[in-house]
């Protein structure tokens, strides 16, 4: 019976060098300055009045919508988490079994 | 070639404390293991408990045969990071099992974690509490909040892949587990977690299965401010670290 080779024989390159914290300082340095660059630019380059309307609260309204996003999000993950009923009462069923089962063998509980 | 069959799955059983449930657990992993076919060893890691745990896993190992019940104890309690390192010295399995020893993790999963891997060839089946008919029962809608919280914070800043991270019932192919142990350091809850990051940024794959986690039929479990806290850390520590 001949087992596939393990990845362990081919090294994989890491998934990525940076860390998750180095990775979302990047995303939001990026994010960060391009906002700035638009927002908060000298009179003669400002983008048109609406989009500058948009643009000034967006970070705020981003972290409100990600606010809302995750209340939701875990609400119906909480919502909709499984109450094993059956899996307890079959436990209990197996437990008695293997009590009686056991003593049968010799085990001094 | 080995003279042991094909696919021998070892189980590592840390215990402190189980003298009521061991016998159960292994009953059920025997029972399992025999309907299903699949050739297996219990290796039990028995920090000294007290209540005589290691009086019940000796009785086990004259009712199974010292061929499946392996006894591998420690003089004393020290963390489930260095138990398993310590079992798997003597695993021969090519896959290993981690689980509870408390009945929270029920046996009949194993066969599925199995069909799991040989689907896909995963490095790790991990099951999961949080997906398809996965669940609980005995957790108030306080723990449930916690748990969901939790779960989705880790998810947001880790995003690893997997939809349970904290969970502790898993299958892992022994070079696998042998390698990630290496390169663990957390503990209790993260231990876990960084388990399947490190197996994530190592390039592993990772299956995964819907369980039942029924919680603490003996004894208590309880989830206080300071293993929130800890967990809190340890999340955090991961997000700068990997």
């Amino acid at each position: 019976f001949l087992l596939l080779p393990s990845p362990l024989s081919q090294p994989l390159s890491p998934q990525a060098a940076m860390t998750k914290l180095a990775q979302w300082l990047c995303g939001l340095a990026l994010l960060g300055s391009a906002w700035a660059a638009l927002a908060l630019a000298p009179p003669e380059l400002q983008p048109p009045t609406p989009l500058r309307q948009a643009l000034l609260p967006l970070p705020v309204y981003l972290l409100v919508a990600f606010g809302c996003y995750s209340l939701a999000t875990v609400g119906y993950r909480l919502a909709t988490f499984n109450d094993c009923e059956e899996a307890a009462a079959e436990l209990q069923e197996h437990i008695r079994a293997a009590r009686a089962d056991l003593r049968r063998r010799g085990l001094r509980l | 070639m080995a003279a042991r069959g094909p696919g021998r799955v070892s189980v590592l059983l840390p215990t402190y404390n189980e003298r009521d449930n061991l016998p159960l657990v292994v009953w059920l992993l025997a029972r399992t293991f025999s309907d299903s076919g699949t050739d297996f060893e219990i290796i039990i890691i028995d920090d000294g408990s007290p209540d005589g745990t290691q009086e019940v896993a000796q009785q086990l190992e004259k009712i199974y045969g010292s061929d499946k019940i392996l006894l591998r104890p420690r003089a004393r309690k020290l963390g489930l990071g260095t138990a398993y390192i310590h079992g798997m010295k003597f695993a021969t399995g090519d896959f290993i099992v981690i689980m509870d020893a408390d009945l929270s993790h029920h046996p009949k999963f194993i066969p599925e974690f199995i069909r799991k891997q040989k689907e896909g060839n995963f490095d790790i089946v991990s099951g999961t509490r949080y997906k398809g008919n996965g669940g609980v029962y005995g957790w108030d809608l306080k723990r449930k909040l916690i748990s969901r919280g939790a779960n989705f914070l880790t998810q947001v800043l880790l995003r690893p892949g997997a939809s349970d991270l904290t969970g502790s019932f898993r299958l892992y192919r022994k070079e696998v587990l042998e390698k990630l142990m290496e390169k663990c350091v957390s503990k209790g809850y993260v231990f876990q977690m960084e388990m399947i990051v490190r197996a994530r940024q190592l390039g592993f794959t990772i299956g995964e299965v819907p369980i039942s986690f029924v919680d603490r039929v003996y004894g208590e479990s309880k989830l206080g401010g300071n293993e929130i806290v800890s967990f809190l850390k340890g999340l955090l520590t991961l997000f700068a670290t990997t």
